[in-house]
């Protein structure tokens, strides 16, 4: 069972990238407008004017 | 997004005071070297369609770096290089496009609260990394207490949650740590005082146990517990949060500019809060009035519809007196100041409000009051465990201390923390898909103890806008030509006659004669659409019980008369009856004039009306209610309703709604019908049995649990079901009222 002392903090380490990619996402603003956020793939932005 | 989203077409708002009268010079910031920023509230976004129109119309402009438009929150960030002036003109590609914009300080609304979401959100995504791993590692402890874990392994599993729970409780206890530290420098003791006690004794007391090597480790207990609470305060967080945003809404009212004419004869435009009494301001067609003043020159007729309440404009002219928040029709005034700011109307409804809300804000939600019950007696349950081990028991104080941990962890009000916040949060979102917005954290609260419904006339019960009553005698032909001299005018019946003959070309070359009517000239002769008087008719008596009218002149012909009345809601009648079956009192009061109220009453079945009611009337009348021991719901839309809607129990209003009332509102609803009222209560109701229900499981979860944890028997296993046990069926059963029926199913 000696594997344990590797295989548990590899595990939380990829654990914690998640949080870490959660935590990133939250302060760069990917949550400020969840309704405009989804209507906004619906935009034609290739749309020459 | 709005229910109506997809179908919504932008409502252009009057054009605000002409180009360039937003004061925007104080709002303009530095945004780096030659670039400034400007942010906005923007009026009538609805869908993502608006959002591309805005951000395509400003992209198109070479000179702008960032234009974006968020639509939860309505506001519009600009960013552009060149100098400060440039903002004008780009604030006014956007009002061209129908938008009303409302510049705003972003460091003055400073988010404090929207911080502090964001915080619980991060406190709260650690808590729950923290619990998965920490539970993963119990799991394999528990499970090694019967397949004959060996103690080093043990070990190391203790101290592999200790790294990962202590640093997560230090991080995502805060929130409640801070908040019990200011209860007890206060001298005072909250909810927050049993959780953090309890969080940071299981932390110490597992880590001193596995330094000793110890079999029990509490470590999965602390942070789940967390986790918990953190769920049900942020969802009762984020409630909050969107009563908040639609407050800030109410800076949209006072912040268009007033044109103030100087002595000099030179223009200025003014914030309104800078005009003094005396000042000589002049009112753009359309343009919303500022300030209260005496009209000098120039005649109009002005829709007080958000004062008074009354549907149809009324005519004014030299030496008339105007209110501020009122909207200008067809001609151009000039107006002496004899109130501005705080001494205007508007500034006097707002104050009837803040007075009302404060006195509404001494509700205390159910939720506080099982609180300030709750900590003293699991504080109390707690110590006595303790001294009962340790002095009756002959344990030594260590392991006493370790079962008076287990009941602080047991005991804590994880099921109750989530009782209230869950069932609201699903309660809201079902509303929401309804079109319903709940604002007020209570307000479910509040709606599921209502006895009487009072209504305001115009706008809620009617729809605000005047109908055509067909008359068989009307000739085809008047009503025809009629109609196409009314297309060229605003005038709000002009326009209902417009829209009852939808096909009548416009008409070119009319002249409009504000406050009068309208006129054009043929070869025939003139042709006349407007009052009794502009028409060349005699005056006929009492002119308030034949309702609104127009008249129209031809030459050698009879003048015509079209009559108009209000248009009730669709299913105005039906809700009013089936509240009325439910045992409901139902009310009106009313701005408008007694005729017309009367008439709309009857039409309804509601014997209880009164008329004429000034802001502060509605509001006395809502004390008269209150002291009389009775639960009000008060649905109105004017701003002479805000006051009312403030002192309300309890208040719903349309979406139709001036800003200042949705503002004070509890929820607000869309669409061209009442029965989002009935789905209201009924929800209200439903959420109100389930709150009491979830508090029914939490405290019979503790009923059982506490003797096992005060007799020493709670290991770390028993507390961790128990606790996610109680957590799981107070969410489960909150999730009912998602899946209930909806009203119309449930009286079949």
């Amino acid at each position: 069972m000696d594997v344990l002392v590797y295989l548990i903090p590899i595990a939380i380490f990829l654990g914690a990238v998640g949080l870490g990619a959660f935590l990133w996402a939250l302060k760069s603003g990917q949550f400020d407008d969840m309704d405009g956020a989804a209507e906004r793939i619906l935009h034609d932005d290739d749309e020459k004017p | 997004m709005s229910p109506d989203g997809a179908s919504s077409v932008v409502v252009p708002t009057p054009p605000a005071a002409g180009g360039g009268a937003f004061a925007l010079g104080p709002y303009i910031r530095e945004a780096g070297p030659g670039r400034h920023a400007l942010d906005f509230m923007v009026e009538g976004v609805h869908c993502g369609g608006c959002v591309a129109r805005i951000e395509r119309a400003l992209g198109a402009e070479p000179d702008v770096t960032r234009a974006r438009v968020n639509l939860s929150t309505r506001r519009l960030a600009l960013e552009w290089a060149g100098a400060s002036a440039r903002g004008d003109a780009l604030a006014r590609l956007v009002t061209k496009l129908g938008f009303r914009l409302v510049p705003y300080d972003p460091l003055r609304l400073a988010d404090a609260e929207r911080d502090e979401e964001k915080a619980l959100l991060r406190a709260m995504a650690v808590a729950g990394f923290a619990a998965a791993n920490v539970m993963l590692l119990s799991v394999s402890v528990w499970a090694g207490h019967f397949q004959d874990m060996g103690a080093a392994t043990r070990a190391l599993m203790h101290w592999f949650s200790a790294l990962i729970a202590l640093p997560a409780i230090l991080y995502a206890g805060r929130p409640f740590f801070a908040s019990a530290w200011r209860a007890l420098k206060a001298a005072r003791t909250n909810m927050d005082v049993p959780i953090s006690l309890a969080v940071l004794l299981a932390g110490a007391v597992s880590l001193h146990e596995t330094i000793a090597g110890g079999a029990h480790a509490y470590f999965d207990s602390a942070v789940t517990l967390l986790f918990f609470l953190l769920v049900g305060r942020y969802l009762d967080r984020r409630a909050r949060g969107r009563a908040r945003q639609a407050g800030t809404r109410l800076l949209a009212l006072r912040a268009s500019a007033v044109t103030v004419l100087g002595a000099d004869g030179a223009r200025r435009a003014l914030p309104p809060e800078h005009v003094t009494p005396g000042m000589t301001v002049l009112i753009a067609a359309g343009e919303r009035i500022g300030a209260d003043g005496r009209i000098t020159a120039g005649a109009s007729e002005i829709d007080q519809s958000l004062i008074t309440g009354e549907a149809l404009p009324h005519s004014v002219g030299v030496g008339d007196g105007v209110f501020a928040g009122t909207l200008n029709g067809s001609g151009a005034l000039t107006i002496a100041v004899t109130g501005a700011g705080e001494d205007t109307l508007l500034a006097e409804i707002a104050r009837l409000m803040a007075a009302a809300e404060q006195r509404r804000a001494r509700y205390v939600a159910l939720a506080d009051r099982v609180a300030r019950l709750y900590a003293p007696v699991v504080h109390g349950l707690a110590l006595a465990t303790f001294l009962g081990w340790w002095l009756l028991g002959g344990l030594a104080w260590q392991p006493a201390l370790l079962i008076a941990v287990a009941v602080l962890v047991i005991t804590c009000p994880c099921a109750l923390g989530l009782a209230v916040p869950a069932v609201q949060a699903i309660a809201g979102g079902r509303l929401l898909r309804q079109g319903i917005l709940l604002k007020s954290a209570t307000a479910l609260e509040r709606l599921a103890q209502v006895d009487t419904v009072v209504f305001d006339k115009t706008g809620t019960l009617t729809e605000g806008a005047l109908t055509l009553v067909p008359d068989p005698g009307t000739d085809r032909a008047a009503l025809r030509l009629a109609a196409s001299l009314a297309g060229a005018s605003r005038h709000p019946l002009a326009r209902s006659l417009a829209q009852a003959v939808p096909d009548a070309p416009v008409a070119r070359d009319v002249v409009e004669e504000p406050g009068r009517g309208l006129g054009r000239r043929t070869d025939a002769g003139e042709l006349r659409l407007g009052s009794r008087a502009w028409c060349g008719v005699a005056e006929a008596g009492e002119s308030e019980a034949t309702g609104p009218e127009l008249w129209f002149a031809r030459p050698n012909a009879a003048p015509v008369r079209f009559g108009f009345s209000e248009r009730l809601r669709e299913d105005a009648a039906a809700v009013v009856a089936e509240l009325q079956a439910r045992g409901l009192a139902v009310e009106l009061l009313s701005g408008d004039r007694p005729a017309t109220v009367a008439a709309v009453a009857a039409r309804l079945g509601v014997a209880r009306w009164r008329a004429a009611q000034s802001p502060a009337d509605k509001c006395a009348r809502l004390a008269e209610l209150a002291a009389d021991g009775r639960r009000v719901l008060m649905v109105g839309d004017g701003l002479n309703d805000a006051p009312a809607l403030a002192a309300a129990h309890v208040s719903l209003s349309p979406s139709s709604a001036a800003d200042l009332s949705q503002t004070s509102a509890d929820a607000v609803f869309q669409g061209a019908r009442l029965a989002p009222v009935l789905e209201t209560l009924a929800t209200a109701r439903r959420a109100g049995a389930l709150v009491r229900q979830n508090f029914a499981l939490a405290f019979g979860y503790n009923l059982i649990a506490i003797p096992v944890a005060v007799a020493g028997l709670a290991t770390p296993l028993i507390a961790a079901l128990a606790m996610s046990g109680s957590s799981l069926a107070v969410i489960g059963n909150a999730l009912r009222l998602a899946r209930a029926p909806s009203r119309v199913e449930e009286q079949r």
